[in-house]
């Protein structure tokens, strides 16, 4: 007797205790949805990577109840990935020609904007032990190159650049993206390598820039845009306007990267 | 024992439809976007060239370095015992489910500039990290555990008294080894082999980290494929094409050879 | 020459210990049940299996001394073994199996393979030189291993059940080959089996092992007309009992007691008797038979026109009688007969 009433007891607080869980999940849905989909997904070039992770947090702060979520990568392979239908809200791209990709495949609303400039430098380790003065150096046989992929933006900027100064582009290591990059440097692994000005930042103690005379260097433009299919369009506008903003100019600003 | 067939239950077909296509239906995707009016055009161009002429060097090459350190390692662990010998084949086995670039990270922190040996390897010059001896390395380290495995098991159930045999008659161990046991296991010896270097060729990961992306030098067919998704998908999917007919054949000569038991 | 062993290993609960002497011209037939450890011992002899204790001297020189720390591994010893299954190398021809050893001991292929040849020959196998041993029969098989052995020029020859894997008809043929090439051999001749008639065509010594131990040596004639162990007693197809003779009595170990002539021996005895000896009757005979039992008949093994009966009498018997005498005297298992054993019959010798 006092067994099946035990029995039913428990079945009770269980019923009661799961119809309490679908209601907070229910609640979380409902105002995750009430928000404007509270969560912006956003596709940057990796060299944005500092910049933006930290504008992600001022974004946060100026829209409580809001997320960022960013996946940093090679401009050239978030421009695939887009144009085969990842869902996304926004893109950063480090280059005019992989936005335009995005562009001609439909999947950008509205027109995309410059937001910041950037130029290249030549990343070598701290101390310069190769004595690297300029790009004709890089062509010196013995030392270990690192460049970005031909199709990633900085990889086709650098190419510009060795055609600038009339000096051939040196066999390298080709990356998927500018980290890649400055991690082989960083580790020791090639002598040189070429990044954007914004990538060799004070406080990285194991490498340093030989900077790129400006007759050499190229300008290179970033322009973002809104998605269309975006999962939080609204948040996308958001997102946006906030990296175009004084304050989001501001932060950029502070991370090397030029005025649009 | 006679092989009865049984009626297929049309649920388990269903279900193993779905199964299967899951296996064909990329291969016939890759098959649907392939160039084929441009193909021949494609894959004659230097840089893919290039891949090919890596991979086939790399992956032959991590296949011998394979069979010269992994068929003494399989004789030991099948045949002697030792304090620490099941700890020894688990590290030998460690590298099929590692995952390939923490195996490439491994190996830098090992023969990197300023890794564990590398530091003394450096000041002569040796390096290892964008050289084709790195990628032979790198595919050595994920390949060559499969050949150890195919290998161990076959030399443990060996019949020893063969080799008992071979003693008797004056042969000391390498002897027996070299004219008893070799020519014995050379179906699996092949089989693992084969195993190997398809797994060599395969290879992305490791070689990525720690042998990077040097086109002529440690740019292998899957190390391109990447890198040409982004520029030229058309010249992606050719080579994509070309390592998938490799497989192909490679599974079709040795029809499941090592899935059999010994 | 001679080999000179005593050979004690331990296995699980099996432990083999043997000491044993061959000389050089003799073969000495190792005659054991299965299980009884001669495999065991002639492994040990070709130091393939670790002594445990003892010693192993071939021609003066110490093979194999665990107390001395002495083992020379099995390929620097002068012996060669023939394999029961032959063992050849199926991934080499007849000839380059038979090459094998020669080569083994540094001579160049060319006049490996001629001494090969010249031995192939020797054995009437000249034609089959180029086959795989998949291709052979089991006697060519066995001629192969034999000459892969002898080519080597052992101190010692092994041979595990020499006979065995040959059928029936190529046996006899294989035998009389075997005897021709052991006599041909210089060095000590070892071979083990578990076939008495193995051991008596081609032995001039037997050496009876069971679980482990020698039970009996002797010629092969000896062994079989005075058994020591009931296993070679049923294969020479005798009864054999053990018992304390006293006088005109002998107290048999099994219970029952045998009258056997006054004064044949005293003290323990092996007493055998031949079943053809005992006799079978419906009722208890009269005269002058001093053995007479009865007892219910347990087992009836007809081969052609002789019949074996087991009677479970004290102790129990195996007689010998025609299967017509089988019909005519009614017997089927369970009946009760009477049977009788002439004093005279018994066979006794100190045990």
């Amino acid at each position: 007797m006092r067994y099946s009433r035990m029995v039913t007891a428990r079945a009770a607080r269980k019923s009661r205790v799961i119809k309490a869980r679908w209601a907070l999940f229910g609640s979380i849905f409902l105002a995750a949805s009430a928000a404007g989909g509270a969560t912006v997904s956003v596709l940057a070039a990796a060299s944005l990577t500092e910049a933006f992770r930290t504008i992600g947090k001022d974004f946060e702060a100026a829209h409580p109840g809001s997320k960022v979520e960013f996946n940093f990568a090679g401009s050239s392979t978030l421009a695939r990935q887009i144009i085969e239908g990842a869902p996304a809200d926004v893109f950063a791209s480090a280059d005019d020609e992989n936005m335009k990709k995005v562009v001609d495949a439909g999947d950008v609303a509205g027109a995309p904007k410059p937001f910041v400039h950037n130029r290249l430098a030549i990343i070598v380790a701290r101390g310069n032990p190769k004595r690297i003065e300029g790009l004709a150096d890089l062509a010196r046989p013995g030392l270990t190159i690192s460049l970005a992929a031909p199709g990633v933006p900085v990889g086709r900027y650098a190419a510009e650049a060795f055609a600038k100064a009339k000096t051939p582009v040196p066999d390298a290591s080709r990356e998927a993206d500018v980290n890649a990059v400055v991690m082989r440097v960083s580790m020791g692994e090639a002598d040189a390598g070429i990044v954007y000005t914004t990538d060799v930042t004070a406080g990285r103690d194991t490498i340093e820039a030989v900077p790129i005379p400006e007759v050499q260097n190229v300008v290179a433009s970033y322009p973002i845009a809104q998605l269309t299919g975006a999962p939080n369009a609204s948040g996308a506008r958001d997102f946006v306007a906030y990296v175009l903003s004084p304050a989001g100019q501001r932060v950029l600003a502070s991370f090397g990267f030029l005025p649009p | 024992m006679i092989p009865t067939r049984e009626r297929v239950p049309i649920a388990a077909a269903i279900v193993a439809a779905l199964g299967a296509a899951l296996f064909i239906l990329p291969l016939l995707g890759l098959l649907w976007t392939a160039p084929w009016t441009d193909l021949g055009h494609v894959l004659f161009e230097p840089e893919a060239l290039m891949a090919m002429r890596v991979s086939l060097v790399c992956s032959v090459a991590a296949t011998a370095v394979s069979i010269v350190l992994g068929l003494p390692l399989a004789w030991i662990q099948a045949r002697t015992s030792f304090p620490g010998r099941s700890l020894l084949r688990a590290l030998t086995l460690l590298p099929v489910v590692l995952p390939p670039v923490v195996g490439g990270v491994a190996l830098l922190s090992v023969f990197g500039r300023r890794g564990l040996l590398g530091q003394f390897l450096d000041p002569f010059g040796i390096r290892l990290p964008f050289t084709t001896a790195g990628a032979v390395l790198a595919e050595t380290f994920v390949a060559m555990p499969f050949f150890v495995l195919s290998m161990e098991g076959v030399l443990g159930t060996l019949d020893r008294r063969l080799e008992d045999a071979a003693r008797s008659l004056g042969a000391n161990r390498w002897t027996v080894f070299r004219r008893i046991t070799v020519p014995l296991v050379r179906p699996s010896l092949a089989a693992g082999a084969a195993l190997c270097w398809a797994r060599a060729l395969g290879e992305f990961g490791a070689t990525i980290t720690f042998a990077g992306n040097f086109p002529g030098r440690t740019q292998t067919i899957p190390l391109a494929v990447y890198i040409e998704l982004e520029s030229r998908p058309e010249a992606a999917v050719a080579l994509s094409l070309v390592l998938l007919a490799v497989s192909l054949t490679i599974l079709v000569i040795m029809r499941g050879r090592w899935l059999e038991t010994p | 020459m001679s080999l000179q062993a005593r050979v004690r290993v331990r296995r699980d609960t099996f432990e083999l210990d043997v000491e044993l002497a061959v000389d050089a011209g003799e073969t000495a037939a190792i005659l054991g049940p299965n299980g009884s450890g001669k495999t065991t011992l002639l492994h040990a002899l070709a130091g393939l299996i670790p002594l445990d204790e003892g010693r192993c001297t071939l021609d003066g020189i110490v093979m194999e001394d665990p107390a001395q720390g002495i083992a020379v591994p099995t390929e620097q010893r002068p012996v060669a073994v023939v394999f029961q299954n032959q063992l050849l190398f199926p991934h080499m021809s007849a000839l380059d199996n038979v090459a094998f050893g020669l080569r083994c001991h540094g001579r160049p292929r060319a006049e490996a393979r001629r001494i090969a040849r010249g031995w192939l020959e020797g054995m009437g196998l000249g034609d089959r030189a180029r086959a795989r041993p998949g291709a052979l029969s089991g006697g060519q098989a066995q001629r192969v291993a034999l000459a892969r052995a002898l080519a080597v020029e052992p101190r010692l020859l092994l041979l595990d059940e020499p006979l065995a894997a040959v059928d029936v008809q190529g046996r006899a043929e294989l035998r009389r080959n075997l005897r021709a090439h052991l006599g041909s051999f210089g060095g000590v001749r070892l071979l083990v089996t578990h076939d008495p008639l193995e051991a008596f065509a081609l032995a001039d010594r037997v050496i009876v092992l069971e679980r482990g131990h020698v039970v009996q040596t002797g010629t092969p004639a000896a062994v079989t007309a005075r058994p020591r162990s009931r296993w070679v007693a049923d294969l020479a197809g005798v009864n054999l009992f053990r018992g304390r003779a006293d006088g005109d009595r002998v107290a048999l170990d099994g219970g029952g007691e045998l009258i056997v002539p006054e004064a044949a021996a005293a003290g323990d005895v092996f007493a055998t008797i031949h079943p053809r000896a005992i006799a079978l009757l419906q009722v208890k005979p009269e005269g002058t038979p001093r053995n007479v039992w009865q007892g219910p008949i347990d087992e009836i093994d007809v081969e052609g026109p002789i019949a074996r009966i087991r009677v479970g009498t004290v102790p129990p018997v195996v007689a010998e009688v025609t299967t017509a005498a089988v019909e005519a005297l009614g017997l089927a298992p369970g009946k009760n007969v009477w049977v009788t054993i002439k004093a005279t019959e018994i066979v006794l010798y100190p045990g």
